[in-house]
């Protein structure tokens, strides 16, 4: 391998992960971290520890130039992003590069080509990957977006072409609404991003969330099989499983193939993520984007196949050639993550961070707990609230969900609030158990079955 | 004329403003009503508002926009 140090430029589990995958393959550790993470777990584990900066990410972990810096001061060969951040930064793939690194990920065009909403839409429909009906692109004017919509159906989406993380939405069930809403949002647009271009999705009712994990070097492209990740809360995934319950074997064979044929399309590097809307009823399921980088949940992909991720995406950018062909590639079992948060889910989920008295993490065959918690951390206000996620793995659904639930009793973590009891209560659901659900669903199931008083202070985004 | 503080309601980002672009919701020496917002507080990606709490005048703030404070920290004195 070319590559015998690597910077991580991340905080949190994704960061403690890292380093151990890294330490596995004998590369040399260094932790950047911000003044509030200072007595991180990352901190501890990496052979090198650099103060980048302040607690507001802003002035640390999204400073482009202090994470540079430190990586030339730390002579690393390489830069792992882990996810959120710099992770899907072209400008700074491209930085790294520049300065002689690799940066672990594809390269800065396709994280832009991919980034961009529309483009990516194109790519998946040119590599024969199928796309939500609407428009083929920007839509400039009433009488073009009329006609689509007539064609497609109601209900539909009007997006801001330079709109993200579910900014400049607008839902119209019939033509007198979106006859209203199209203008105005175009309005909007132009106003909050200084472009007024718009397009049009279908809207698909009651889909679940599928979607693929990829890996490329480049030159060979794999996919790792299927995730489910329909249990959702304001569009932040809660609970993952891999592979999907219940999922056709001939429509996963349909969709893995088409995650392969966009990945090879744009000659991919490193892992990804092809997210797609499943359809139940009708069996369709519809590109929605690619996300070029680790994920949250990728454990549960490694529970049933056996690979290492992290260590395939830190040889992939040390020049190898990916370890695994497809033919190597099988699901083993039934894997299911709980994402473990700082939030109180009694208490309109209102973020607790604090000092972690006793931690208890249970252990035994099947049984992952990915985290940066340790008894006497603490846990700063500044970043997310995700502790660690609980991945467990069973012979078959119904085995995992047993194995869950007695996992779940034997995380004990005090001082903090959690969300322990929300997985608990949804682990011993009958529905959930059934496999009965789609990215709707938990909202409406925290309403009506997880009855949540609601809290002092009111949240305002 | 006795002072009142606002506190923090919790650890975080404190922000004096809706937006970065947008004005203050209060200047130093403002009056406030009880019901008023003067600042938010980001918590763990969550943005929680804070109200006066009291009736006061000639608002005085402790911190800047952008600071980090604890919970129970004070934020701005009132008279009251």
């Amino acid at each position: 391998m070319t590559i015998h140090s690597v910077l991580v430029a991340n905080r949190g589990e994704i960061a403690v992960r890292i380093i151990r995958a890294a330490k596995a393959l004998g590369l040399r550790t260094v932790q950047v971290h911000s003044q509030a993470d200072a007595g991180s777990l990352a901190v501890k584990l990496a052979d090198e520890a650099i103060d980048i900066g302040p607690a507001a990410a802003k002035k640390s972990y999204l400073n482009i130039e202090a994470v540079l810096a430190a990586a030339k001061a730390a002579k690393v060969d390489a830069i792992h992003p882990g996810y959120g951040f710099l992770s899907e930064n072209a400008d700074f793939a491209e930085a790294v590069a520049a300065a002689g690194m690799k940066f672990v990920g594809p390269n800065a065009a396709a994280i832009r080509l991919l980034g961009d909403k529309v483009a990516a839409r194109q790519v998946a429909a040119r590599a024969g990957v199928p796309t939500v009906p609407g428009s083929d692109g920007r839509v400039c004017d009433l009488a073009e977006a009329a006609a689509i919509v007539s064609r497609i159906g109601f209900p539909v989406m009007i997006k801001a072409a330079a709109g993200g993380g579910g900014r400049g939405i607008r839902i119209a069930h019939g033509l007198e609404e979106f006859e209203r809403h199209f203008p105005q949002a175009s309005a909007e647009a132009a106003a909050a991003f200084g472009d007024g271009g718009l397009y049009i999705e279908k809207v698909i009712e009651k889909a679940r969330h599928i979607e693929v994990q990829i890996l490329g070097d480049g030159t060979n492209f794999v996919h790792c099989y299927e995730r489910e990740c329909s249990l959702q809360r304001r569009r932040q995934k809660v609970w993952e499983e891999a592979p999907a319950a219940g999922l056709p074997a001939e429509v996963r064979k349909r969709l893995c193939d088409s995650a392969v044929a966009l990945a090879r399309s744009v000659g991919y590097s490193g892992a990804g993520t092809v997210e797609y809307l499943y359809d139940d009823a009708s069996r369709d399921f519809y590109f929605i984007e690619v996300n070029t980088r680790i994920q949250v949940e990728h454990p549960v992909t490694e529970m049933i196949t056996g690979l290492d991720l992290v260590q395939e995406m830190l040889r992939i950018a040390g020049g190898q050639p990916l370890s695994v062909s497809q033919d190597d590639i099988a699901i083993a079992g039934h894997a299911i993550e709980c994402r473990i948060n700082a939030e109180d889910p009694h208490r309109g989920f209102m973020p607790g961070p604090g000092t972690v008295d006793t931690l208890a993490v249970p252990e035994g065959e099947g049984i992952r707990f990915d985290t940066m918690l340790f008894a006497g951390y603490a846990v700063p206000p500044f970043y997310d609230s995700l502790l660690g996620k609980l991945i467990v793995h069973g012979a078959d659904r119904a085995a995992c969900l047993a194995k869950l639930r007695t996992a779940l009793a034997g995380l004990g973590i005090s001082g903090i609030p959690t969300t322990v009891p929300l997985h608990q209560a949804l682990a011993a659901d009958a529905d959930v158990a059934a496999g009965r659900f789609h990215t709707r669903f938990l909202e409406n199931w925290l309403e009506t079955k997880f009855a949540a008083p609601p809290s002092g202070t009111r949240e305002v985004a | 004329m006795s002072k009142a503080e606002i506190k923090s309601p919790l650890p975080g980002m404190f922000y004096r403003r809706p937006s970065p672009e947008s004005a203050p919701f209060k200047n130093d020496g403002d009056t406030v009503s009880a019901a008023d917002v003067i600042g938010i507080v980001e918590v763990m990606k969550s943005f929680h508002e804070v109200t006066a709490g009291v009736d006061g005048n000639a608002i005085r703030f402790l911190v800047d926009d952008a600071d980090a404070v604890m919970a129970g920290q004070a934020l701005a004195e009132v008279e009251a």
